[in-house]
């Protein structure tokens, strides 16, 4: 009865062991809601709440307009800005009321226009304007006080041009924006998504299911066959690989065809650079469980150490160039960092390879560290 | 296919070889010897028991020879294999199962046999004939599809087994196969090991129970780390001769007289045994009993034959620490009155969707009884008694504990109420303090309270030595304790213990039971889930369950009584309670389990029995 014991190092008995443990993986995937929650449900509410929800676009900001001597000149100012799409104007009778409705948060910004408005602009002077900010939300003062400033500039250029009287500014800004010319924010927000989505499913789904495999006593059993290590591991990364281009190409799709996100660069670079990310994200989560060895602690970790950087510090929303320079520094331990500004570019700017082929070769270079690391530490024995 | 064969030697007489084999673990601050110089042969086709105390080193030994430790000292080699420098090879022709059998619980039993064929690479051609012999000899055929969590515990265990037999293992390690296990499983998985031997598998198994290391060739007991006796059953019993005996005649009173004889210098071991107390003696000469006959007039002394356990107990109970929890008593509890009712079932159902976990029961509990609930995996024992606790509604039928309706008065219920849940229930990152003040708090008592209560705890189940040590890193005798004595803080006039001896080792076991015998003694009522027959010896009363209905009722002798036959006159309880399933297995219950050949096709309608409540 002893007369077929397989020989284990046997290049089909290997492909039959490894079939085996990529098949019970995907059995196990399709058993647990919770993994497929992550990987397909939660893109989509991530996407949505991206998408739609968050913007760091300032419109619609409720502006209050005070006009101490109204006129005309007043009028055709104040008429400019209510055919902006960035304000909706409420205006005030004089400078208190406006000020008790800042206070009150009703409004953003106070724009007031001096007596003397009509008098300066008439007489072809600069005709200042006085603009006073609610300075609580940074972000939104910043951007109301620019286009404020771009009102303004293009109002007093329209008055200059009509009355044909060369600019007593004799330097004018000439304003283009690149790549995103309509500065929408979702632009760039949903292709830095696809680096967190795929952040969850690489390293977060990955550190659990091989804890899991620890806290149940399925890895003891393993160990006892002639599984190698090695085996083990391809076996959990070739499923969750899959998986991951899975919520990749459904996060590409939708950002392309439900947002609109233009392009503009090449599917098989997304596609190249998404494999040695994803690679990163599950050699860093294979590493993680095999350190901890315990579901609940390898999830507390894997969301401390790759979720939440990838979240904060991988310039997916705020910007790595205005951190402080240690944290910047920090940032070039976090793979999300390079696909971020790899998605970013070959969505909105195109195949640029002076961006791609540098942040490519640090997510090959992470990969390899990751993966090389967790064939190392992944433990042969029990104890 | 054969290339590893050729470097496996034939006919070595011997499976496993193991010399000054050593194992050490660091736990904290703690060097612990898990192994001290082993050196043992195993020999091949036969079954070999190891067996010992838990933290013995039972299942380190078993890691050592699966390859899956290594050993800081000494050689081990399986088959003429190193299993460190020849791992593959080793794991190629071995099966090991460990205690928590590495099954896939989100896939379903024919999915995990294909995982473990995949893993060791059985032939496709092999795989049908295989898997058909396999879920046949399992009687798991009608569950192929079942998913392997929503299994029974024996059919996990079942399950298991059959993984590691996927291969045709030559050499078949097992730990605690039958932990936890009713005893028609049990029966079952002890049928298929017997199988394997007689086609030439060499089996190596932990157990806890001894009566089957009594059926094994060979038995190996460790204690301590070390190996303290080697060697065939029997050679066991000669050690023996002339120091066993039953002493009959104490009636309705066996318990007291069992805690009695134990308290004697000459006796080392008491234990009762149907309806008399069977003793194991110092010498050989018989136990002398003139200071116990003015409390029982009428008791007879007859010489039996050694049993393995016997031996095991006098072996063992010289090197183990003693604990008398015999004293484990809550010093205000007074003699009471035997008569009064504590707990009152009537028609009690429960259903769970459309499934009826308990149908319809009906029993009453005496104060101061032992009163104990058996029933194979799935028969409702756990529903009913989460039922009794207070933690789980009945559908139906009253339900009241020390005169308290359940359905109204739960909470008021739950404060007369002691539960000790089989997985102890313990904060394992506090300390013994800290968990003992955790209970003390929970069931209210006052701060004056507290710290009686909390003093008599540590004293009297001897855990003072242990207050500052965190729970989850103690032996798990002394978890046992502490788990009691939590459950007893509030002086609690009924005690709940769900399977407490699950696992535990005999000597264990004996000194968990004199501290139940005491409490009842004392009035206070304990009812008991078991799937050990031995022990429901020890009620007073019990019933036995299955597929939620009432088997049988009463005292254990008439029990025993239903199972006389002219081929059988002196059933066990367990002969018992094998007869009684089998009887009913016909009709309705268990119909599964004893299905038709092939039984592919001929899925049964009860499978929802099956399912463990």
């Amino acid at each position: 009865m002893n007369a077929e014991h397989s020989v284990p190092n046997d290049p089909s008995a290997r492909r039959l062991r490894l079939s085996g443990l990529i098949r019970k993986e995907f059995l196990q995937i399709r058993r647990d809601l919770s993994s497929i929650a992550i990987a397909f449900l939660l893109p989509i509410v991530l996407l949505i709440i991206f998408g739609y929800g968050v913007s760091l676009d300032a419109r619609h900001e409720r502006v209050g307009l005070v006009a101490e001597n109204p006129g005309p000149e007043t009028a055709d100012f104040f008429s400019g800005l209510q055919g902006s799409e960035y304000f909706q104007p409420v205006t005030f009778s004089d400078q208190r009321a406006a000020k008790a409705a800042l206070n009150r948060r009703q409004i953003s910004a106070i724009v007031r226009l001096r007596s003397d408005f009509s008098r300066q602009s008439l007489s072809g002077q600069s005709a200042p304007i006085n603009v006073v900010v609610d300075g609580v939300d940074a972000n939104t003062a910043r951007l109301v006080s620019g286009y404020l400033q771009g009102v303004w500039a293009g109002w007093l250029q329209r008055r200059l041009d009509e009355r044909a009287i060369e600019s007593t500014q004799s330097v004018l800004m000439q304003q283009r924006i690149w790549f995103n010319p309509a500065v929408r924010s979702r632009d760039y927000l949903v292709p830095g998504l696809i680096a967190v989505i795929m952040t969850l499913i690489g390293a977060l789904l990955t550190a659990m299911v091989v804890a899991r495999e620890w806290d149940r006593g399925t890895l003891e059993a393993l160990m006892a066959t002639p599984v190698s290590v090695g085996e083990v591991l391809i076996g959990k990364l070739v499923p969750y690989y899959l998986l991951g281009m899975g919520g990749m190409a459904l996060s590409i799709g939708m950002a392309i065809f439900l947002f609109e996100v233009p392009l503009r660069g090449s599917l098989w670079v997304l596609f190249v650079t998404g494999s040695l990310f994803l690679l990163a994200a599950l050699g860093m989560g294979l590493f993680i469980s095999i350190i901890a060895q315990n579901q609940f602690l390898s999830g507390q970790v894997a969301i401390i150490t790759t979720f939440l950087p990838a979240f904060i510090l991988s310039g997916f929303i705020f910007d790595i160039d205005s951190m402080p320079v240690a944290v910047q520094s920090f940032t070039y331990l976090i793979a999300a960092r390079y696909f971020v500004a790899i998605l970013q570019t070959v969505f909105l700017a195109g195949n640029v390879w002076e961006v791609i082929i540098p942040n490519a070769l640090a997510l090959a270079l992470m990969a390899l560290v990751f993966l090389t690391l967790a064939a190392r530490r992944m433990p042969r024995r029990l104890g | 296919m054969t290339a590893v064969l050729h470097s496996i030697p034939k006919n070595t007489a011997v499976a496993v070889a193991a010399t000054g084999l050593g194992k050490h673990f660091t736990v904290g601050q703690r060097q612990i010897a898990a192994l001290e110089g082993i050196t043992l042969n195993i020999r091949v086709g036969v079954v070999s028991a190891l067996i010992g105390p838990d933290g013995a080193g039972k299942t380190t030994l078993l890691r050592l020879i699966a390859g899956l430790l290594a050993p800081d000292h000494g050689t081990i080699s399986g088959f003429g294999l190193d299993p460190m420098t020849q791992t593959d090879a080793v794991h190629a022709i071995t099966g090991y199962m460990p205690q928590r059998f590495g099954l896939y619980e989100d896939l379903t039993v024919q999915e995990n046999l294909d995982l473990y064929a995949d893993l060791h690479g059985v032939p496709t051609r092999l795989r049908s004939e295989r898997f058909h012999e396999l879920l046949e000899m399992t009687k798991l055929s009608a569950f192929q599809d079942r998913l392997a969590g929503k299994l029974s515990g024996g059919m996990k265990q079942k399950l298991g087994l059959a993984c590691t037999l996927v291969a045709r293992p030559r050499l078949l390690l097992l730990d605690e196969p039958t932990v936890g296990v009713d005893p028609v499983s049990r029966r079952e998985l002890w049928l298929i090991i017997e199988r394997m031997v007689a086609s030439g598998t060499t089996v190596l198994m932990s157990t806890a129970y001894l009566d089957e290391a009594e059926r094994c060739h060979e038995i190996f007991m460790l204690h301590a780390g070390q190996m303290i006796r080697q060697g065939a059953p029997d050679a066991e019993l000669s050690l023996l001769a002339g120091r066993c005996y039953e002493i009959h005649g104490a009636e309705n009173f066996t318990r007291r007289l069992q805690s009695r004889l134990a308290e004697q210098a000459n006796i080392v071991d008491a234990v009762i045994q149907v309806d008399a107390v069977r003793v194991v003696t110092a010498q050989p000469q018989p136990p002398t009993l003139d200071d116990l006959a003015a409390e029982f007039p009428s008791l007879t002394v007859t010489s039996v034959r050694p049993r393995f356990e016997d031996g095991f107990i006098v072996r063992l109970k010289p090197l183990v620490e003693q604990v008398n929890l015999g004293r484990a008593l809550s010093p205000s509890t007074q003699a009471v009155d035997r008569e009064g009712t504590v707990i009152e079932v009537h028609e009690v159902e429960r259903w769970f969707g459309d499934f009826q976990a308990v149908k319809r029961i009906s029993f009453d509990v005496k104060r101061g009884e032992v009163f104990g609930l058996l029933g194979a995996n799935g028969a409702g024992k756990t529903t009913t008694f989460r039922m009794l606790c207070g933690l789980l509604p009945p559908s139906g039928g009253q339900l009241r504990v020390t005169g308290i309706d359940l359905r109204s008065a739960a909470a008021k219920a739950r404060r007369r109420i002691g539960y000790m849940s089989q997985k102890f229930s313990l904060y394992g990152a506090l300390s013994v303090r800290q968990n003992l003040e955790f209970f003390a708090s929970a069931y209210r008592l006052d701060r004056g309270q507290r710290r009686v209560r909390l003093d008599w705890a540590l004293d009297e189940f001897q855990l003072a030595a242990y207050a500052e040590s965190s729970s989850g890193d103690l032996p798990l005798g002394h978890k046992q304790r502490l788990a009691l004595a939590c459950a007893l803080l509030h002086e609690p006039e009924i005690l709940f213990l769900d399977e407490p001896t699950s696992g535990v080792d005999p000597l264990m076991r004996r000194a968990f039971w004199s501290a139940i015998n005491a409490l009842a003694e004392q009035g206070v009522t304990v009812l008991v889930t078991t799937h050990f027959m031995e022990e429901a010896e020890y009620c007073d009363r019990l019933v036995i369950m299955a597929a939620g209905s009432l088997l049988a009722a009463g005292r254990p002798k008439e029990i025993r009584a239903q199972a006389r036959s002219p081929d059988r006159p002196n059933p066990t309880l367990e002969d018992a309670f094998i007869q009684l399933l089998h009887n009913i297995a016909g009709s309705d219950v268990g119909a599964s389990q004893a299905g038709p050949k092939g039984g592919l096709q001929g899925r049964s309608p009860q499978q929802s029995e099956q399912t463990p409540s």
